[in-house]
């Protein structure tokens, strides 16, 4: 187990190298700068900005500045909020971002799972048709389309709800963009419930588990979730990927000041040490977590060994 | 034999005179039999056989016998018969119905909309005051018309025609890009699996490699530092950005296929006549590998399609003056709460679109994939 981690780390640094290293090779080939955006700059200003952002220096000085940087895990100040560093709005949007996706995330495991078991207990029913139809629209409604018909329905024409703006932790505004951003979740992880739980429902150790007399819902409970839900888990990897997409465009939706919106305005700003901030600190968290995953997956999974 | 597209089974059935298959001549071949085992004695086909889909596993003389004077049944390939499942497949049929129905009125509707009612995708009235959004089947004093029927958006501007045309580029996008996830995806999945060894760890570690990262974030980054110049570039930024993202899963299906099929005897033969590797890969494993790649290709193209309708949304993707639905929508959600129509039709319209095109998907990995399906 020891060993397989420390693989896996070692793969894991080049990865993130790579990320960082491409984004950063982007940024640098495009035409254009940051500061060229209105109109042409006298040549002594425009050689002074060059100078105090270290453009003057040839590529490779730069590439290794920044990635020492990084490798002391500070960014240095964005360019667009110059009073503030990276490490600064990283902390302030992160909690944002954090909070939506993981009620997102929680509330898409207890319906999906919910949902895909009955639906794979009853296949072919009138539950697991409709459950999957759902499933199935929950996968192509794109979320720009559902939040927004979420917002006309609950907040402009039933006045329930309030449409948008972060408004700390417990509060109704979490509302429809967590349930937004936990639509393509949860029919991601009722489908693959259902079908991890079909394939378990017809194993032998379930015939087993029926012969010695236990009750369905212990059948159920103890024995089918256990082996039922590794796809699951194996999905909590992708699922991040996804939430980055998703939190970028929820959060535009819902003015909310979190990491996707930042990211967002960032690129739209040329705002680099910005973007390589929040790169470098996505692709990590990434990383880390498929790590968690894995590690996860071999705990649930007693026939798995590293 | 090189020259021919290699069959489904490994035994190919040859047709004689009457268009009856026959047992190939290969199979009786005495070379070909192991050592000590006397040829099997050739089988021939008479009226009232029924042709096996594998005539491999046929037992002997007239394996299955039928009525006398009952009807020859022809010899159903793979493909014939995954057609049968997916046209028994109700969802799968409604996927294809819709799918067809708006990319035909995608590709003819904003022709015809120019012929009934003049209005083109951009064609901003010439009355000042009728520059506005009207509520769908309006008319501007407000009686029921058909010349809007979805209505027009901020600027006058016929939102059918509009949706039409949006339809164009993302299904263009979504074709396009699927092709070049293919491309990519074929030739280095096919590559790996075939050569084995040191070059499939390459390839496949560097695939692990790229399947962790979050690769939309790049494609962000990229779309808007090189973005921007002019609306056709963009539109060709976005072609080549998603398909090179989404070519992952297809390089290991079609390794996978390859390496179950790399050692089979039509591939044997195929090595011994003198063929080239990639004439191999090309001409005889890929064409065998197709069904899973067909399968995946079509749960690709609605994926990619919400890639770009997500990069189309957040102002990075299809500019002005094309559309697409993604662009559409990101227009109409500013409208929201006045003009709602402005969202609704581009948005529903994709939305149905991809759940048909999903829906085809999982019939087709049915029908073409027994062992594949979900039950």
């Amino acid at each position: 187990m020891f060993r397989f981690i420390v693989r896996r780390l070692i793969v894991t640094v080049p990865m993130v190298l790579i990320v960082i290293t491409l984004t950063w090779g982007l940024i640098r080939l495009a035409p254009g700068n940051f500061y060229s955006t209105d109109k042409k700059l006298p040549p002594a200003i425009e050689k002074n900005i060059r100078a105090k952002y270290g453009l003057d220096q040839p590529w490779y000085v730069q590439y290794g500045r920044m990635m020492g940087n990084i490798v002391r895990l500070d960014f240095g100040n964005s360019l667009k909020y110059e009073t503030e560093t990276v490490n600064d709005i990283l902390k302030r949007t992160l909690p944002v971002s954090a909070t939506l996706g993981v009620l997102a995330y929680l509330i898409a495991l207890v319906v999906g799972i919910l949902f895909g078991t009955l639906a794979a207990l009853k296949p072919n029913s009138k539950l697991d048709y409709v459950s999957m139809a759902l499933a199935m629209l929950g996968i192509s409604l794109p979320n720009f389309v559902l939040g927004p018909i979420l917002v006309l329905l609950f907040s402009l024409s039933l006045y329930w709800l309030p449409p948008a703006r972060w408004n700390g932790f417990p509060s109704w505004n979490l509302v429809l963009p967590v349930l937004t951003l936990s639509a393509i979740y949860m029919a991601y992880i009722a489908r693959l419930t259902r079908a991890g739980m079909l394939e378990v429902l017809r194993s032998d150790y379930i015939r087993t588990a029926r012969a010695k007399g236990l009750s369905e819902r212990q059948v159920v409970m103890r024995h089918a979730l256990r082996g039922g839900l590794l796809p699951v888990i194996s999905f909590t990897g992708p699922a991040l990927a996804i939430l980055i997409t998703g939190t970028v465009v929820v959060e535009k939706i819902f003015a909310m000041p979190g990491l996707g919106n930042y990211f967002l305005n960032a690129n739209l700003n040329r705002d680099e040490p910005l973007i390589i901030g929040i790169v470098a600190f996505i692709s990590i968290t990434v990383l880390i977590f498929n790590l968690l995953v894995d590690i996860a997956y071999a705990y649930v999974d007693p026939r798995i060994r590293y | 034999m090189s020259e021919e597209r290699t069959p489904q089974v490994p035994t190919e059935q040859v047709p004689n005179e009457e268009g009856r298959p026959t047992r190939a001549v290969a199979d009786s071949d005495p070379a070909l039999t192991p050592r000590g085992t006397p040829p099997a004695p050739p089988v021939r086909p008479r009226a009232g056989d029924e042709i096996h889909a594998f005539p491999e596993t046929a037992v002997g003389e007239g394996d299955v016998r039928v009525p006398e004077g009952a009807q020859v049944v022809a010899g159903t390939s793979l493909w014939k018969d995954a057609w049968k499942r997916l046209l028994k497949n109700r969802l799968a049929v409604f996927g294809m119905i819709v799918v067809a129905i708006i990319a035909f009125a995608s590709v003819l509707g904003p022709g015809i909309i120019k012929r009934a009612t003049g209005f083109e995708y951009d064609t901003i009235p010439a009355d000042s005051n009728l520059v506005r959004s009207f509520p769908p089947l309006t008319a501007p004093d407000g009686s029921f018309s058909w010349t809007h029927p979805m209505g027009t958006d901020s600027a006058g501007r016929d939102i059918l025609a509009r949706v039409l045309q949006g339809g164009r580029i993302s299904l263009a996008v979504g074709l396009i890009s699927t092709l070049v996830s293919l491309i990519i995806g074929i030739t280095w999945g096919a590559t790996a699996g075939y050569l084995g060894g040191k070059v499939d760890d390459l390839l496949m570690r560097i695939v692990d490699v790229l399947y962790a990262i979050p690769y939309m974030m790049i494609v962000i980054v990229l779309l808007a530092f090189f973005g921007g110049q002019s609306p056709l570039y963009q539109i060709f930024l976005l072609f080549a950005a998603l398909g090179a993202v989404s070519w992952l899963t297809m390089a290991r299906i079609v390794r996978g296929q390859v390496i179950s099929l790399k050692n089979q005897e039509f591939v044997l033969a195929a090595r011994a006549t003198g063929v080239s590797t990639p004439k191999i890969i090309f001409r005889h494993l890929v064409p065998n590998a197709l069904g899973p790649v067909i399968v995946y290709a079509t749960l690709t193209i609605p994926s990619v399609m919400l890639s770009e309708a997500f990069l189309s949304f957040l102002g990075l993707g299809v500019q002005a003056p094309y559309s697409s639905w993604g662009s559409l929508s990101s227009e109409g959600i500013q409208n929201i709460a006045i003009f709602p129509w402005q969202l609704i039709f581009p948005g529903v319209t994709m939305a149905l679109t991809l759940f048909s095109l999903n829906f085809l998907g999982d019939g087709l990995r049915d029908a073409l994939d027994p062992q594949m399906r979900k039950f």
